[in-house]
């Protein structure tokens, strides 16, 4: 039997058709380099007058006239809380991801689903539970008894036990990373094949040792990828972070000891960008600690994006670790 | 009276409460190669790994019924399985190194796990181990190479010599050479021919000409029961089961 063929015009409807998508692919594309490139006019100014120094000084002076700007504090402050709440969430986390791999599939489902309802809680939420509930639990059974043992020998703990300040901040967003990188770990972790896993057991390895000697270094480059995931997160994170750093500004934003009052790139992008006259020096610091931001995350991103495809694609055979 | 080295008794293995061995008895004697045969499904590696407690990774088997290794129940309550499972070594379907690991680290990782750190020893088993398995005379003057970037073949003696570093006295085979060539298939079976007078050896095995050249003994299962077990030649040549006839003639499976 004689088939019609399909008419030509077809091939145009398919033209339009890959048109369409190569620029929806695009748009994620030219609003990155939008976002780069317009943040780094609209900070112009602040690049112009004080230069690359904005990026190593400490002062913050936004009194028109007598105006001065350094980003170091904000940018130590994110580098600082980032990496207590990476020492608090990793091993947790890793721990949560362990069990969750191991457990018998009904309770793990449970288990699972409340990790991803953990990382859709809104940071304000987040935020308003560190502030009235954790932070008078902590300091007075953690920052007091600490600090009036430790404070007057030790920079790291001196400072007012206020509960407003770094160490709260840090251990909040700790709370906030854990779901991320759990639940990306625990898909790595079970991307192991069950092969390798037989191997240690039939070894005599036990529960630990199968981890040790199959799992792990197995699955080390995609629980690093999981780990600076959590990071990306933790650097980005603004809402619970402003309610409790304690958003101090200029040299005392320094971070210096756990129990004070410091600031993140993103807290101080919070708080005062509304404020800022839209025309002023101030703003265009603002934005181009913004951009700094943006910087900072995407290279965090893309690192970690490497690590875990890498990890996905040993899995699938197609590069050997 | 023969000495056994190895006696299952009764043993029963259900997945989800649908069974799939029933109810087999057998006896294994020391330094000998028992192949057990059948067609796909018939129960042969689920057995196979009731023997060193394989299945206690999976909470949806359940084994009963006893497996004697020197006069020890494998399955008493109080029995630690990991003692008795690093007497019994394994070698799967699929060659399955540490892909991380060196070709030593791979070989000493058993003993690593049991807490053996002097150098001279690990290297002596290294070389001993890699040797029985016939792989030492290909790798002795690359053994940091990872062991990743060695054919599939010498991955799988690879595998051998690491079940073999930690001296088991039962060497149990989930079809070791069905994912290699014939040369590959040829060296393992060599392997397995010179590592009886070291160990007992029970093998799982597709290919009756396999079966024929390596074992002593051969065991004929079909849809989870054990249809006949003996000598290899009687049970090739003259089978007193039916059903045994039907399968080494070919005529299923």
């Amino acid at each position: 039997m004689f088939m019609e063929l399909k008419p030509p015009h077809n091939l145009f409807v398919d033209k339009i058709f890959k048109i369409i998508i190569i620029t929806s692919a695009f748009y994620i594309l030219i609003l990155i380099v939008y976002l780069i490139i317009k943040l780094f006019l609209e900070s112009g100014p602040i690049w112009q007058e004080i230069g690359f120094s904005f990026i190593i000084n400490s002062d913050w002076n936004t009194i028109e006239g007598r105006e001065s700007f350094g980003a170091l504090p904000y940018i130590l402050g994110t580098i600082v809380t980032s990496i207590i709440a990476m020492i608090i969430a990793v091993p947790l986390s890793i721990g949560i991801a362990m069990f969750a791999s191991y457990m018998p599939k009904e309770s793990h489902i449970i288990l699972n689903f409340i990790i991803d309802l953990l990382a859709s809680i809104p940071s304000i939420i987040y935020g308003l539970w560190g502030l009235i509930v954790f932070r008078p639990i902590f300091v007075k059974w953690f920052e007091i008894p600490i600090n009036s043992t430790l404070g007057e020998h030790m920079w790291l703990f001196s400072g007012i036990p206020l509960g407003l300040d770094i160490i709260t901040a840090s251990i909040v967003l700790a709370i906030m990373i854990i779901p991320t990188i759990a639940s990306v770990s625990r898909e790595i972790m079970k991307s192991v094949p069950l092969q390798q896993q037989e191997a240690a057991f039939m070894l005599g390895a036990t529960k630990w040792e199968i981890f040790k000697f199959a799992i792990f270094p197995y699955a080390k480059a995609g629980l690093v990828g999981a780990s600076i995931l959590g990071l990306g997160r933790a650097v980005g994170e603004t809402m619970a972070i402003t309610m409790l750093i304690g958003n101090a500004t200029g040299v005392f934003a320094l971070p210096k000891s756990l129990f004070q009052a410091g600031q993140t790139m993103s807290s101080i992008l919070a708080n005062e960008f509304i404020e800022a006259s839209p025309l002023s020096l101030h703003i265009s610091a603002l934005i181009g600690i913004g951009l700094i931001l943006l910087l900072f995350a995407i290279c965090i991103n893309i690192i970690a994006h490497v690590l875990v495809v890498r990890m996905l694609k040993v899995r699938e055979g197609l590069i050997n670790i | 009276m023969d000495k056994y080295k190895l006696i299952a008794e009764n043993i029963t293995v259900s997945y989800n409460n649908i069974i799939s061995v029933k109810n087999i008895t057998m006896k294994f004697k020391a330094n000998t190669v028992t192949s057990l045969i059948g067609p796909s499904g018939c129960g042969k590696t689920s057995f196979l790994r009731c023997l060193n407690r394989m299945h206690d990774m999976n909470k949806n088997v359940k084994v009963m019924g006893k497996v004697v290794i020197d006069n020890t129940d494998l399955y008493l309550d109080n029995m630690n399985p990991i003692y008795h499972r690093r007497k019994v070594g394994m070698v799967f379907q699929k060659p399955n190194p540490f892909p991380t690991m060196s070709i030593y680290d791979n070989v000493t990782a058993g003993l690593r796990l049991n807490g053996i750190k002097n150098k001279k020893i690990l290297d002596g088993s290294v070389e001993n181990s890699l040797k029985l398995a016939y792989l030492w005379d290909e790798v002795k003057s690359d053994l940091k190479k990872p062991a990743i970037e060695l054919s599939g073949g010498q991955q799988q003696r690879l595998c051998i010599a690491r079940a073999l570093a930690i001296n088991p006295e039962i060497l149990l085979m989930d079809e070791p050479s069905s994912a290699l060539d014939p040369i590959s298939t040829q060296k393992i079976e060599e392997t397995i021919m010179n590592l009886k007078n070291e160990l007992t050896i029970i093998i799982v095995t597709h290919n009756m000409q396999q079966a024929i050249r390596i074992s002593d003994y051969t065991a004929f299962m079909y849809l989870g029961k054990l249809i006949e077990f003996g000598e290899t030649k009687k049970l090739f040549t003259a089978p007193t089961d039916p059903l045994t006839a039907k399968y080494v003639k070919g005529f299923f499976g």
